[in-house]
């Protein structure tokens, strides 16, 4: 009773109404724990998927019910929480989160990487390292690497237990063969702790280096699979590559149009039907971060704004 | 090389109501090295079954055969299998009236599988059995060329060059001229001259009474009821 | 590759299957050496397939053991190797060739990754090493090498045959399982396969046990020869023994029964 009283005058702040007859983040508390031993489980043995008991959501499946119910487990009156979807606090599914964690919880929410303890994502991880002390937490539609060649869940299991990972090089292996380099552009497999691999979800390689002794706590849930995996801080995360053919990370000709980052992870923006065409940072919250200190990309700040407004879904 | 020692064989033919065929009967003889034993008799005597026998390809009721193998001793009719494998293997050749061989393989590399098997580099082999092919002459168009498609006398050669292409200390040879023409007939009567002279115990059913007097040295008569002369 | 000669590389001893009350196969004992080929026939039902199942571990045999000499360790009982043990085994040690190849193909990966599958699961990590042996088998099993990068669903059946045997051969086995590999191929890639099959035997000193019911096939390849009916050996010996001679009521029919062509 005591979190109601902390959380009624921040409810206020954000103009939205706390939801009356709903638990404190929607689950009861009993899910809440139980979800929350899945998670110790999972930090104990890191990359490997735990079951959990996965609930109804009152958001569809595919829309993030793993990520959301680890987040539910984990949040407290003091957390303040951040929603990414793609890189961007403010498309649909990110809005829609907050909104639910605001709306039945009371907490703050933030778009600033560094000012949140929580931060639930969709296929990116922030530009901006994370610092110990934070939690990210992925939404994951197939927790296993295995599956596209092993559709038997007995078999992985077995072949996780063994070890036996030389099937996991098959897709590197015709990538190679086919475009002359791995093309594996998102969901690339990792080996963690030198021990399981798992899927990272499926953000871009470009955010597999970040993963790698991350000094936060990384959560991945998958909500119709019952899956829930961890990396602890500090965890070595390997990508898988072959000796002649190292991994590498996507590179741009371009810097981004808007702050001039010639570091961050870029999306390309169609300008017109011309092939006219833009690349600006994937991540919004770094690129204004950029901007705020005065950072400069080649675009006129006219068609920044514009930019930024199209973005935004304004 | 050779002894022989009241040999026994019959067949029981299931599918012919349960008749018991008796073909040989007692046999007993001795061949030593250098000699050329040719089996004699009527048609249905056992010939071929005395040289199968030898060979192991068919099982003795009961008797011995004993073999000199490797300076052994080796009965043939009770080693073990893998034993007979070897003594195949290094001690006796077998020219057959019938030549099997895996299809499309070509007639040089079955002529010189049996030096293959025992280890000797492929292009030495290779020389020897472009001799052996020349000397039986199989023209060099048909070398490259599955034996499979070859005439009967062709097939015989390919056969017999198989067999003398190694020194085998036995020799076991079935009719081995029945289908070729005087001059090749020739070239085997010398192979067989050659392998006695260089030590080989040779038992051979030879119709051909003209190549059977020019290598045998001592004729084995054997008779329609299955017993020997 | 070591290969000792002073004992079997297999030692199958009473196995023994049932299915239910039904036999599959029973008191079946018999030593595989190095470099040997065992030819298993027998008609359809006979307990074939059963058998060679019961040895690769795919199936428990209801009683008896099969020992595989494992090196240092001497002859060691398959059926109480660990379950890590035995899969090490046989993507390593064992090879099995299955009557269809589409049981014993990833048909969704390429060619190339299906013969390479093994050796990465062995621990190769070097892509230009990879391609090259997948290249060398690929040949040697006689399939064009601009097929590398094809699915197999493209592959004909003789083409998926020899994929499967490249896929298994590629780690260097010791000891091959071959469950009727020239079932269903047309008679002119038979010879090919058989052609094939003879001088990996003789090349890489490997064993092989090959199931079939095509007398010419185990005519030619297999040294040894057990002929099995309802289940049980009924005949066993030298190939062209028990072919030449054959001494079982079984065995006669089975041989009087083949077509000449």
């Amino acid at each position: 009773m005591r979190k109601q009283l902390v959380l009624q005058p921040r409810i206020k702040e954000t103009g939205l109404q706390l939801i009356k007859g709903y638990n404190f983040a929607y689950l009861d508390e009993g899910t809440k724990r139980m979800i929350r031993r899945a998670i110790l489980k999972a930090v104990a043995v890191p990359g490997h998927q735990v079951p959990f008991g996965s609930r109804e959501m009152p958001l569809p499946l595919g829309w993030g019910t793993g990520g959301i119910q680890i987040t539910a487990s984990l949040i407290g009156p003091d957390d303040i929480l951040k929603v990414i979807d793609q890189g961007s606090d403010d498309t649909t599914n990110a809005v829609s989160i907050r909104r639910f964690f605001t709306q039945t919880t009371g907490v703050r929410s933030t778009e600033k990487t560094w000012m949140a303890t929580l931060i639930q994502t969709r296929h990116r991880i922030p530009e901006t390292p994370l610092r110990a002390g934070q939690i990210i937490i992925f939404q994951v539609p197939i927790p296993e690497p295995l599956r596209f060649l092993e559709p038997r869940e007995t078999e992985t299991r077995k072949m996780h237990g063994l070890s036996e990972y030389g099937v996991m090089y098959i897709k590197l292996y015709e990538d190679i063969s086919i475009h002359g380099h791995i093309a594996t552009a998102y969901m690339y497999p990792v080996m963690v702790h030198n021990r399981y691999v798992a899927s990272p979800s499926p953000i871009p390689r470009f955010d597999n280096t970040k993963m790698n002794r991350m000094p936060a706590l990384q959560l991945f849930g998958a909500g119709r699979e019952k899956r829930i995996y961890a990396i602890p801080p500090y965890t070595t995360v390997k990508s898988l590559d072959f000796e002649d053919h190292p991994f590498e990370i996507e590179k741009w000709d371009h810097c981004c149009a808007l702050c001039g980052s010639g570091e961050s992870y870029l999306d390309e923006i169609v300008t017109d039907d011309q092939g006219g065409r833009l690349f600006v940072c994937s991540d919004t919250d770094y690129c204004q971060e950029r901007r705020a200190v005065g950072h400069k990309g080649s675009l006129p700040d006219a068609v920044k704004m514009a930019i930024t407004r199209v973005k935004r879904g304004d | 090389m050779i002894v022989i020692d009241s040999l026994r064989k019959s067949f029981f033919l299931h599918l012919q109501g349960g008749v018991t065929l008796s073909v040989l009967k007692k046999i007993s003889l001795e061949v030593k090295a250098g000699e050329c034993l040719a089996l004699c008799g009527p048609s249905g005597s056992g010939k071929s079954t005395l040289v199968r026998l030898l060979y192991a390809n068919y099982k003795a009721r009961d008797g011995k055969i004993l073999v000199r193998h490797q300076g052994q001793w080796v009965d043939m009719v009770k080693a073990e299998l893998r034993k007979v494998l070897e003594i195949r293997k290094l001690t006796i050749g077998y020219v057959s009236q019938f030549l099997r061989v895996i299809p499309r393989i070509p007639a040089l590399d079955v002529v010189m599988e049996p030096l293959q098997r025992e280890g000797i580099a492929a292009h030495n082999a290779r020389r020897h059995a472009e001799d052996m092919l020349t000397r039986l002459n199989i023209p060099q168009r048909l070398w490259g060329i599955s034996p499979t498609t070859f005439s009967g006398g062709e097939q015989q050669r390919i056969n017999i060059a198989r067999s003398f292409i190694k020194p085998y200390p036995i020799l076991l040879l079935d009719e081995p001229t029945a289908a070729l023409d005087a001059t090749n007939r020739r070239v085997v009567v010398e192979l067989i001259q050659d392998a006695k002279e260089r030590g080989a115990a040779i038992v051979g059913v030879f119709h051909d009474e003209e190549v059977r007097d020019a290598v045998s040295t001592c004729i084995f008569e054997m008779t329609f009821d299955g017993g020997q002369a | 590759m070591s290969v000792h000669d002073e004992g079997p590389l297999l030692k199958v001893m009473g196995v023994t299957k049932y299915f239910g009350s039904r036999v599959g196969c029973r008191d079946v004992s018999f030593d595989l050496w190095p470099g040997e080929v065992l030819g298993i026939v027998g008609e359809s039902g006979s307990g074939k397939t059963t058998l060679l199942s019961s040895l690769s571990g795919y199936l428990e045999p209801s009683t008896g053991t099969v020992k595989y000499w494992m090196g240092q360790e001497g002859l060691v009982d398959v059926g109480r190797l660990s379950d890590p043990q035995r899969r090490y085994l046989m993507r390593t040690e064992w090879g099995m060739v299955r009557q269809n190849p589409r049981e014993g193909l990833r048909m969704r990966v390429s060619a190339g990754a299906n013969v390479g599958e093994r050796l990465m699961a062995l621990g190769a990590r070097h892509y230009g090493k990879i391609r090259s042996e997948v290249f060398k088998w690929l040949d040697r099993v006689e399939i064009d090498l601009g097929r590398v990068d094809d699915s197999p669903e493209t592959f004909s059946g003789g083409m998926l045959q020899r994929l499967q045997i490249a896929r298994n051969l590629v780690t260097k086995p010791r000891l091959v399982l071959m469950d009727e590999p020239t079932g269903g191929l047309d008679v002119s890639v038979q010879a090919r396969l058989l052609d094939l099959m003879r001088s990996l035997v003789s090349e890489l000193g490997l064993s092989l046990i090959i199931v079939t019911h095509d007398l010419a096939v185990v005519r030619l390849l297999a040294h040894r020869l057990l002929v099995m009916r309802n289940g049980e050996v009924v005949e066993s010996g030298l190939t062209d023994q028990v072919l030449d001679d054959p001494h079982h009521a079984y065995t006669q029919l089975l041989v009087s029964s083949v077509i000449q062509p």
